[in-house]
């Protein structure tokens, strides 16, 4: 099983249609940024975190919001609390975690950094 | 000088709330070593050899008296008494305890100053000219887009996780003092028909795999800038090999796929990167540059200055080597070095933090820099207060009269801090530095730039120094390899080696060869080193340190 964090903490998995659909892309952390490509049919795009160290993610989420993707997006893996803001200010929805991840990184934790709107540079470079 | 908005200050206390609370966590273990590991490295916190290391950030090397006050209390009151200042313009605290840090941070932010980004795979503390603002040679001062830069940076959602760390330098002049050729992003402000804009190198970097960096965009123009600096590391994020750290530095993937292939990515890049941006950049950076307005010189006579200097042998021999030409009349630009011979390169204690707050405060309209050849400046002094100033340091120990000469070495921390190194570094710097004191003849040798590292990361810049010096561990003994005609500014080169190395007790020995070959060859005192070395090559060099029978095998060879 796994967990799913938005701002409003932990919650199930509800996307229900699987990865094995047209309307959902399971990306790996090294996808070719030349190949990053959706249609309109997409609903759901999945990027891997292998390990919290790879940041590969963050940038493939930033130009997939970049090329216009306005569906879901979502981190899965190795994602720690203290990247949630990481993640949700590159254009992701929510992240993906194991049970073993929630256990030790509790909801608090995450909610701790539901403030990412907040003491943001980034706002202030793009107005 | 720049000084933190509401946005800026609220930033550094949430951010301190968070890294208090990642220390609480590794504590309880919800953080395990290698999670914690990143969090602290981002927040300026290392593990060395025999304690934890905050490095706290002097953004582009400037700071006012009372952060240098501030720099002085957490030398106090958390490490033993002084602190080391690095060649990324930052300094260290080498003997913090991990459960003091999270105050140590909430210290810095009274004055406006952090840690962060200060280590770890994100963008470093973004560097620039020491004499910014200053100098007489400048097309614009460098800060305002340092400081755009370090906003920028600063917790960068996308680049907190790079391949590998990232360097940042910026100057406003033709003469580079800032390095910027040896740095991941180098940035030189140029005006081209009255505009104002951004010439780009990448790809430089000492360590184990030196280069020097290669022009990308000849004049980017400042609407450009961020978007441009986004898509090269955004280009390199995911185009950087992750398989192996020691080839992850954007050098090597500049090296691997050529500068061609990286413009065309980058070009492609920004075209996605741009559009992101609306203006408010622009506005926020006339905000940043209005905070670098000069300060207000003062029409004052200079007599004072030529009296002494008419009287004083001591205070002339330091004017003539710590002082360089300010762009306001009766103004110089006055450098404080910590290199008194045999003493820490870099090293200033907290009472001589105070000693030069104070001195920036009397007389230098509150501004000091800190150089990347780990010294201090004064940038804005009138002449008139030079006596007065020089006899202050005179009785702190801080006038020592060398930069730019022979004892002003930069050195890296070593064997005696840290993890990384093979040799150490320090204590050879202090016995050149003592020898050649000695000796008296410094200021017959002239510009001579030795630069120290005591393992291959480079930390000491020695493939930039017209004498390098690089300790290696060979079976267990420390050995000394000698690079000659590396160069650091806009004519930037990287030494080459001279052949075996030396044992420590030899180092010593073989620069006196090495200077004794160069004051024999040279044309003349107005000949420096580099310039000899250049018009020469390696081989009266190479007799002098291995004779002659060497010179016959290499030649064979």
């Amino acid at each position: 099983m796994s967990i799913i964090v938005t701002d409003a903490g932990f919650a199930p998995d509800d996307w229900s249609a699987g990865f094995e659909t047209e309307t959902a892309l399971d990306l790996p952390s090294d996808t070719d940024p030349e190949a990053l490509e959706f249609d309109a049919d997409t609903q759901m795009i999945r990027v891997d975190f292998p390990s919290f160290a790879d940041g590969r993610g963050f940038t493939l989420a930033r130009l997939l919001r970049l090329r216009g993707y306005k569906g879901r997006l979502r981190a899965k893996g190795h994602v720690i609390s203290d990247q949630y803001a990481m993640a949700r200010r590159s254009g992701f929805d929510e992240v993906e975690i194991s049970d073993e991840l929630a256990a030790r990184q509790p909801e608090a934790e995450w909610l701790f950094r539901s403030n990412w709107q907040q003491h943001d540079y980034q706002s202030r470079m793009r107005g | 000088m720049y000084s933190y908005t509401e946005f800026d200050t609220a930033f550094v206390a949430e951010r301190n709330r968070q890294f208090r609370q990642q220390v609480e966590r590794r504590i309880s273990g919800a953080l395990t070593e290698d999670e914690f590991k990143p969090l602290r490295l981002m927040n300026g916190l290392y593990l060395q050899l025999h304690a934890y290391m905050l490095r706290v950030a002097i953004p582009y090397g400037t700071l006012n008296g009372a952060q240098m006050d501030q720099l002085a209390l957490l030398a106090e009151k958390w490490d033993k008494g002084y602190g080391h200042f690095t060649t990324r313009q930052n300094i260290q605290y080498n003997w913090p305890e991990l459960r003091d840090v999270p105050d140590m941070l909430d210290a810095l932010a009274e004055v406006g100053m952090h840690a962060i980004q200060t280590s770890g795979n994100t963008i470093r503390n973004v560097t620039a000219d020491h004499f910014a603002g200053a100098a007489a040679d400048e097309v614009a001062d460098p800060r305002p887009v340092a400081e755009l830069l370090r906003q920028w940076s600063t917790d960068h959602p996308e680049f907190q996780f790079l391949p590998r760390k990232f360097k940042i330098a910026v100057t406003g002049a033709e003469n580079d003092r800032a390095v910027i050729k040896a740095h991941d992003i180098g940035i030189q402000v140029v005006e081209h028909g009255g505009e104002i804009g951004y010439r780009v190198l990448v790809g430089g970097g000492l360590g184990r795999t030196p280069m020097i960096g290669k022009e990308l965009a000849p004049f980017v123009p400042q609407e450009d800038l961020l978007p441009y600096v986004e898509a090269v590391v955004s280009v390199w994020n995911l185009l950087g090999r992750r398989d192996n750290k020691y080839k992850a530095r954007i050098k090597i993937t500049v090296h691997e796929h050529g500068i061609d292939e990286i413009r065309e990515r980058v070009a492609s890049r920004f075209a996605e990167t741009k559009a992101a941006f609306n203006g408010a950049d622009l506005a926020l950076f006339d905000e940043i540059a209005a905070q670098f307005a000069p300060p207000a010189f003062r029409n004052a006579p200079t007599e004072a200055f030529d009296a002494a200097y008419e009287a004083d042998p001591v205070f002339r021999a330091w004017t003539d080597s710590n002082l360089t030409a300010h762009k306001a009349g009766g103004y110089a630009i006055a450098q404080i070095s910590l290199k008194a011979h045999g003493e820490t390169p870099g090293d200033a204690t907290a009472e001589q933090m105070r000693v030069m707050a104070d001195l920036a405060r009397r007389f230098g309209h509150d501004e000091l820099r800190i150089t990347h050849e780990q010294n201090v400046v004064l940038p804005h002094v009138h002449k008139s207060d030079l006596p007065q100033i020089h006899k202050i340091l005179k009785a702190h120990g801080l006038a020592t009269a060398n930069i730019g000469m022979i004892s002003d070495i930069i050195a890296c921390p070593g064997m005696d801090y840290c993890a990384l190194a093979t040799a150490r570094s320090i204590p050879i710097a202090q016995e050149i530095a003592t020898r050649f004191d000695e000796l008296k003849i410094e200021n017959e040798i002239g510009e001579l730039k030795i630069k120290i590292s005591g393992c291959i990361n480079a930390c000491g810049h020695h493939h930039v120094g017209h004498i390098g010096i690089l300790g290696l561990d060979r079976a267990g003994v420390e050995n000394y390899q000698i690079t000659l005609g590396g160069d650091a500014t806009e004519t930037a080169s990287l030494g080459e080696r001279t052949g075996p190395g030396f044992p420590a007790e030899e180092v010593v020995p073989a620069i006196e060869r090495i200077v004794g070959a160069y004051m024999d060859h040279r044309e003349g005192p107005e000949e420096s080193f580099l310039q000899t070395y250049r018009r020469l090559g390696m081989a009266p060099f190479k007799l002098a340190l291995y004779g002659e029978d060497t010179g016959k095998r290499s030649r064979a060879a």
